[in-house]
């Protein structure tokens, strides 16, 4: 399938399903809400150059802010991520995967433990950053850090859900 | 320029990355009041740092200007004060019930002029301070000059066209006459040329009981000076048993180590005081 095509159904997808679904489920708990849409900028390929990954980040986050009434602050936190996922792929992968520039970051091509972290990491920070705008002061430190880590657990939980439920691991070996 | 041009492509990821965040963050504060009174404050803040810092500085370069303005002010003020002005007899009836002048109507007795001290003198017998006003900016002779905080430093003893002389009170021949606050007993304020910092307060009757710490102001018998000014608080009583007066040492309020600017006082009324206070020579 052609890739531009493939991750921008992506892009419409995962849109879909936070705007629709996640934000109207009823929250888990008053602070939780889980967020899945940037699991798009977590399965761009390896060869995404970081300009890219960038301008996609700020598009994917204002395409979500249209629907939340709130410009900016998706887009924010999205552009962080789109801007800091090569530096830690770079972080937990030896350089000859990155040649590999048509595959994507997935449990097959990393192995469940980067995999792991790397999602938890992108995941962490788009949460950090996200809650910090929204809130904009730490507050109560324990309380703010605590509703971030339940926020990113459960968006995690989420993101390995889909991918279990992808399968894109026969997809890619 | 070229340069700039290839360091903006080099970081060409970073500055769009930098845009997006600060495009984001307008959105958000745009829309969202409290974001917006957020980065307002944020901005702000830093703002108004600046601008304190910079304005220390401005401060600091202004000073003098702000301090020549601040005698001019003083000056005013102290000429506008009540004690300078004294009030028309009412008394005096002229034939009707009607008075003559409004009573509410006062003469300027007292006019003060600021002058900047330009040279000054402690060590000596015989110490003065010039300052930089004379006789074109109304000065003259025998005017008497005070502190900014209206303690008394000396009479003016010589005047030319732009500086006059001014004999401190740390003069062996200064002479000013002086009272005591709690008791209203005159006497006069000299120097004996020893402790620039303590003067000598002779001829005060032994009827009056001075304590230690009894201040000490220009007595209203003075021509020059105008009364109720702080010369200073008595530190020690010398009794002598061969004279009726008592003499007092006095420390001075006056600062005369750091005179920068004084105040001349003009007695409008000096001149008719002066001529009848003078010995007449044919009388004896």
């Amino acid at each position: 399938m052609n890739n531009i095509l493939k991750n921008s159904i992506r892009f419409v997808l995962f849109l879909l399903i936070q705007i629709i679904i996640l934000n109207e489920v009823p929250p888990l708990h008053q602070f939780i809400t889980p967020y899945l849409y940037f699991t798009f900028l977590l399965w761009l390929p390896f060869g995404t150059n970081r300009l890219t990954l960038t301008i996609l980040g700020f598009t994917l986050g204002y395409s979500l802010d249209l629907f939340t009434n709130t410009p900016g602050l998706h887009a924010a936190a999205a552009t962080l991520v789109g801007y800091v996922r090569p530096n830690i792929l770079n972080l937990l992968l030896a350089q000859e995967t990155f040649e590999e520039v048509n595959k994507e970051p997935s449990v097959g091509t990393m192995g469940w433990g980067p995999f792991l972290i790397y999602v938890f990491l992108l995941t962490f920070i788009h949460h950090f950053y996200l809650v910090l705008l929204e809130w904009l002061q730490f507050g109560n430190f324990t309380y703010f850090i605590g509703k971030v880590i339940a926020t990113s657990l459960m968006s995690v939980l989420l993101i390995l859900l889909v991918e279990l439920v992808m399968n894109r691991r026969n997809i890619k070996r | 320029m070229k340069n700039i041009i290839g360091f903006i492509r080099q970081n060409l990821t970073f500055f769009s990355f930098l845009i997006l965040q600060i495009v984001s963050l307008v959105m958000l504060s745009s829309y969202s009041k409290s974001h917006e009174v957020f980065f307002g404050g944020v901005t702000n803040q830093a703002a108004g740092n600046i601008n304190k810092y910079y304005n220390n500085w401005a401060y600091f370069f202004n000073l003098k200007e702000t301090n020549a303005r601040l005698v001019a002010e003083n000056a005013a003020l102290r000429n506008q004060l009540a004690q300078d002005f004294v009030g028309f007899d009412t008394t005096k009836k002229s034939g009707t019930l009607v008075l003559r002048r409004d009573s509410l109507e006062k003469i300027r007795k007292f006019y003060y002029y600021p002058a900047k001290v330009v040279g000054n003198t402690f060590t000596l017998q015989k110490n003065y301070v010039w300052v930089e006003r004379g006789a074109k900016q109304g000065v003259v002779k025998d005017m008497a000059a005070i502190s900014p905080d209206g303690s008394i430093v000396g009479v003016v003893v010589e005047v030319n066209d732009n500086y006059s002389k001014i004999m401190s009170l740390l003069h062996r021949n200064s002479k000013v006459s002086a009272m005591l606050k709690r008791d209203k007993v005159a006497g006069s304020i000299e120097w004996d040329g020893s402790d620039p910092n303590i003067l000598v307060l002779k001829n005060i009757s032994k009827s009056a009981v001075p304590k230690i710490g009894d201040t000490v102001l220009t007595s209203p018998y003075s021509s020059n000076f105008p009364s109720q000014l702080m010369i200073g608080k008595v530190i020690s009583i010398i009794k002598d048993p061969a004279s009726n007066f008592l003499t007092l040492n006095v420390k001075a309020a006056t600062n005369f180590f750091n005179l920068e600017y004084i105040y001349l006082v003009e007695n409008k009324r000096m001149a008719e005081q002066k001529q009848l206070e003078k010995p007449e020579a044919n009388n004896e």
